[in-house]
């Protein structure tokens, strides 16, 4: 076989692929949720659903002395039922900050579901592919998680925010 | 007791394959024209003793015999006999023994089908299968085997998915498996060619039907995992560029333009090495696939519990087969002279196959970049449906005008008294689609042009079927088929997409929406008990202003007990002219429900389209040999 560039180049292309793949296998997958609390959330950019120019990161997070990360949709039925708890909460406890992460989900549909049920949210971000809900390991929604001004997670709540739950965020943050 | 009888029967498949090789080796060597009786012999044993193993699993899971693994994870007592027999492919072990049967079957019935062809050609082939066979035997014993045993043994199952609990379901993994399986023969038979040196016409004859078959089943395959979609996973769409709806793309762009290349090298003789790249290519391509969603690198609704080394196993595989392709390829590369003249078949159905890269390549862009770019910086992105509606949607304008001229030219070189009929149908198919545009809506001028071209090829098909009621070429119809069916399918999807309503919004019983024409009365909910689910019904009353048409839809929450999962029927009115399609999920702590209405236009004939389009593909397996 005769070496010339273009199948150096051929080979050196298909070397490359496979290292990726097999480095892509090493990639954890599995979003773990259990070890969550007491870790560090990852850095990320939210934009604002209805303004594309306005975004926060988790260095905005840092200012808050509680931030309460809510991931919903108005496709999403559980989050209509935690939503109450969460309008309370906003009222009851002005030192939690409650970010909304609108999650898959319409931006019309998302705005008249706050316009129905109420505004809670100092922030609401949108994520309509998904994909910054991975970043906080998101399984699936309803999901929120309280961090304090460090950015360590203080709890997750998988599924809607029920009396229980509402309490126990009270008192972790007293 | 089925465990030790599976086992064993792979282990036999394993020494058989290994024995193939060898005989063929030796066979190889001797000056003889016909290939020894023992290697028929061989291979139908091998035949035989897989299909036995498959046999060995189903009735593992017919029986319920929870002592293998596989069945306890996948089955359970209640589920219904047909689920029972569909679960043996519905999990990763058990569709790999799938894999090695149609391996196996394949390789038996190539080398058969096949006497008329070279002797070394047919043996070359028979030993690349088997490597093939090797490959993946080693896998199923080492790292996933269906007849793993389980002690103490359990009463019962887990159950299966109840999402994978559907018909379509159930025929779609062994149709697409069948199509990419399939392929590996043809891998196997040009990594033969290029070693034996047996190219050319005879080469393209003897791979042709398998090429035809492996087409067949992957446009049915993937036809019906999207009518799958449709009905069961209650979005409301047929195809979302999903990851793995993707990767069976790549394969049928890469057949698609093997198949029309392919009667190039038939009829002419040339573009052999084209041809050997698709068919090495194509089969790669699935190997891709399979790699992409089985060792969880993706995520999707294909996923299956993901297990990295099993991931590692078919990377080293397909490294394997990419580097003995490319340096076979490369060691046996002969530079060809192209002749072809610009208005002649062969060039159009050249220009077949730069779309196809062309799809190819921009679906593997927008499949591989996230991956890439997750593994590089760690950035997590998702390329979605915009992406390929950009730059796929405006280039199926030109194809579909060349779909309808392109069989049009003769071979070598034809006239131009086409060219009459071409502007004569282009300007109906412009009156056409203005009489849409004016009558029924507004759309962009990108629809505007997909309707024009879509109702030119469609034309230009029916002029083609008057054609043949005349002549009665049967060799055209096949193709005609297929191409009306391509037509019809993108302008289905426009009309489709222009004129679907979608609504959503929250009812309780006894309340009325009304949304455009339409009354909706949610009338009351039943709890219905099923064998395997219960299911809460709710009972709606849909009132058509227009023609005081009333219809009952009664969309459904079913609660499945093993696993326990929740999962949401949608209720659908299917018509000629329109589906009537509505969902309902629970509002919890209320006594409210979230409904989803949809009302979309045509959606019977997406499929009918699209099965036309396979349809073609079979009606040209029937054709006899100097037919086609």
């Amino acid at each position: 076989m005769k070496i010339s560039i273009s199948k150096i180049i051929i080979f050196t292309f298909v070397i490359f692929f496979l290292l990726v793949f097999w480095r892509g296998l090493k990639i954890n997958n599995n979003y773990d949720t259990k070890n969550l609390i007491g870790k560090k959330i990852s850095k990320f950019q939210l934009i604002e659903i209805d303004n594309n120019n306005r975004y926060i990161s988790e260095e905005d997070l840092k200012q808050n002395k509680y931030t309460l990360i809510n991931f919903f949709a108005s496709w999403c039925a559980p989050c209509r039922s935690e939503h109450k708890y969460l309008v309370n909460l906003s009222k009851e406890k002005k030192e939690i900050k409650i970010i909304g992460i609108n999650f898959k989900d319409k931006k019309n549909n998302a705005i008249n579901f706050l316009k129905e049920l109420g505004n809670p949210y100092n922030f609401v971000g949108k994520d309509s592919e998904g994909k910054i809900s991975i970043l906080f390991g998101i399984y699936g929604i309803p999901e929120s998680i309280l961090v304090d001004n460090n950015l360590t997670v203080i709890k997750k709540i998988v599924g809607p925010i029920d009396q229980i739950q509402y309490d126990e965020i009270l008192k972790l943050t007293q | 007791m089925l465990s030790n009888i599976g086992i064993s029967l792979v282990v036999l498949i394993l020494i058989l394959s290994f024995s193939i090789i060898y005989t063929s080796c030796l066979d190889l060597k001797t000056p003889s024209r016909t290939i020894k009786k023992s290697i028929y012999k061989l291979s139908l044993f091998q035949t035989t003793f897989t299909i036995l193993s498959f046999f060995t699993l189903i009735i593992g899971f017919i029986s319920s015999d929870f002592s293998l693994i596989n069945v306890y994870e996948n089955s359970h007592t209640t589920k219904p006999f047909f689920y029972k027999i569909a679960g043996t492919w519905g999990n990763h072990e058990g569709s790999l023994l799938l894999w090695v049967n149609i391996l196996v079957i394949f390789s038996y019935l190539f080398l058969i089908f096949n006497y008329a062809h070279n002797k070394k050609f047919r043996l070359y082939t028979l030993i690349f299968q088997n490597i093939l066979i090797l490959g993946f035997l080693f896998f199923l014993l080492l790292n996933s085997n269906p007849f793993n045993s389980i002690y103490p043994i359990p009463l019962e199952g887990l159950g299966l998915n109840p999402i994978l609990q559907d018909p379509a379901l159930a025929i779609h993994p062994p149709l697409l498996y069948v199509g990419f399986v399939g392929c590996s023969i043809y891998f196997s038979a040009a990594m033969a060619s290029l070693l034996s040196g047996y190219g050319g016409k005879l080469f393209a004859q003897s791979i042709k039907t398998w090429v035809k078959i492996s087409w067949c089943f992957q446009t049915l395959g993937i036809i019906v995992g999207s009518i799958w979609a449709y009905y069961e996973l209650g979005w409301g769409g047929f195809w979302f560029w999903d990851p793995v709806e993707n990767a069976s793309l790549l394969p049928w762009f890469a057949i698609t333009a093997l198949m029309h290349s392919l009667i190039v090298l038939e009829k002419r003789e040339t573009l052999y090495h084209w041809v050997i790249i698709l068919c090495l290519s194509t089969f790669i391509l699935s190997v891709t696939g399979t790699f992409l969603v089985r060792s969880g690198i993706l995520n999707s609704v294909h996923t299956f519990a993901s297990d990295p080394s099993r991931g590692i196993y078919i990377l080293l595989f397909l490294s394997l087969m990419i580097f003995s392709a490319l340096i076979i390829f490369f060691l046996k590369h002969k530079k060809e002279t192209y002749n072809l003249n610009l208005k002649s078949r062969e060039t159009f159905i050249l220009t077949n196959n730069w779309f196809m890269t062309f799809f190819l390549v921009t679906v593997l862009i927008g499949m591989l970049y996230p991956i890439f770019l997750d593994v590089l910086t760690n950035v997590k992105i998702s390329v979605g449906p915009p992406f390929f509606n950009i730059v796929i949607i405006p280039l199926v304008v030109p194809l579909m005008f060349l779909m309808a001229i392109g069989p049009k030219f003769g071979w070598i070189k034809s006239k131009n008294k086409v060219l009459y009929k071409i502007l004569f149908l282009s300007l109906w198919a412009v009156i056409i689609n203005l009489v849409i545009f004016y009558f029924f809506g507004k759309y962009s001028l990108l629809s505007n042009l997909i309707f024009i071209a879509a109702i030119f090829l469609i034309l230009f098909s029916f002029l083609d079927i008057k054609n043949f009621i005349n002549n009665k070429n049967k060799a055209e119809l096949p193709r005609i088929i297929s191409h009306l069916g391509f037509g019809l399918l993108v302008f289905f999807i426009g009309i489709n997409h222009q004129f679907s309503i979608e609504e959503d919004f929250n009812l309780r019983v006894g309340e009325t929406k009304k949304i455009n024409n339409y009354k909706i009365n949610f009338e009351n909910i039943k709890i219905k008990e099923s064998k395997n689910y219960k299911a809460v019904i709710g009972n709606f009353k849909l009132t058509n202003f227009k023609n005081n048409l009333i219809q009952q839809l009664d969309p459904e929450i079913r609660i499945y007990s093993n696993p326990e999962t929740l999962t949401y029927e949608a209720a659908i009115k299917t018509k000629i002219t329109s589906d009537l399609y509505l969902t309902m999920s629970n509002v919890s702590r209320s006594d409210y429900y979230n409904i989803k209405f949809q009302n979309k236009p045509f959606m019977v004939w997406i499929w009918i389209s699209a099965l036309m389009i396979a349809l073609g593909g079979f009606m040209r397996l029937t054709l006899k040999k100097n037919e086609d």
